[in-house]
């Protein structure tokens, strides 16, 4: 149990490092918008996840209970998830107006056109 | 979890990229509901995997499904995500273990909240009053920074030379 004291983090990070990769590796821009997404996932585990108490329960007062999570984490992380999809739309807005532009969504090409032009 | 994320990564067909995407949302509301976030589950089901996956199928059908593939090889990339996820690892045995109550972080004020909540508010849930009362502040800042997207995509989409389907315009209103 020792071992796995910290498998949430190593979870986070897994992601964290796939999201980095697409968004460094891949030219296409959907593609990047994706890992971006997978990469701001990565920080909601990040915060959510020790925020937990095991043997607590979500932080909905009741008389029932006594140990709950902690509440503070949930409120940034719901502030950030919305402004993830704020950020999302407009740069999937930015994509159909270069797509319009340079009939593409390959950094590479649209590299290729603006120095052969 | 990780099998949909390496396919998130290998694949090039972007209607099945934006599909795992999907997949990857419900997973992860899951995750959080089991760690006890319930509010952040719901809005991440509702937002990530139903409003994103909208947004991206529209901008889907308005470009090009296929991504092309890869001219550079992925070593560069690869060693600079491998290292910065070594460095990470390093930092987190660091980390209080996993459900620790006696963390640093549950020390502080996440407590006086949790006592504080039901007299001061007479709101059960310690989440929507902290985000409505205690931060209403921020809240608004929220509201205010959607309000800018939703023109942002106006702006950048209205207008367009040669006019095609509509896409993302309702970015405003998806709070």
């Amino acid at each position: 149990m020792e071992v796995l004291a910290n498998i949430n983090q190593w979870v986070t990070i897994f992601l964290m490092v796939a999201g980095l990769y697409i968004v460094v590796a891949r030219g296409n821009m959907v593609k990047k918008l994706i890992g971006l997404g997978v990469f701001q996932t990565s920080v909601y585990l990040l915060y959510i996840s020790p925020g937990k108490i095991i043997g607590g329960t979500a932080p909905i007062i009741s008389p029932d209970f006594t140990v709950y999570s902690n509440p503070l984490p949930h409120v940034l992380i719901l502030t950030a998830i919305v402004v993830g999809v704020a950020t999302l739309a407009v740069g999937l807005a930015l994509v159909v107006r270069i797509n319009e532009a340079y009939d593409s969504i390959e950094e590479d090409e649209i590299y290729a056109q603006e120095h052969d032009a | 979890m990780v099998a949909v994320t390496i396919g998130i990564v290998r694949l090039r067909n972007l209607f099945a990229v934006v599909m795992l995407g999907g997949i990857y949302s419900f997973l992860m509301a899951t995750i959080l509901y089991v760690l006890d976030a319930v509010d952040v589950s719901m809005t991440e089901a509702a937002v990530g995997a139903g409003i994103s996956t909208v947004l991206l199928l529209a901008t889907l059908a308005v470009t090009k499904v296929r991504e092309a593939a890869p001219i550079h090889p992925p070593a560069l990339p690869l060693a600079v995500a491998l290292v910065t996820g070594a460095a990470l690892i390093y930092a987190s045995v660091d980390m209080p273990p996993f459900g620790d109550p006696l963390g640093p972080g549950h020390q502080h004020v996440a407590p006086e909240y949790i006592a504080r909540v039901l007299p001061e508010t007479h709101i059960p849930n310690a989440v929507t009053s902290v985000l409505a009362s205690y931060r209403g502040y921020d809240t608004l800042g929220e509201t205010t920074v959607i309000f800018t997207a939703g023109i942002g995509v106006l702006a950048l989409l209205v207008g367009r030379r040669r006019p095609r389907r509509s896409d993302g315009a309702s970015g405003g209103g998806n709070a």
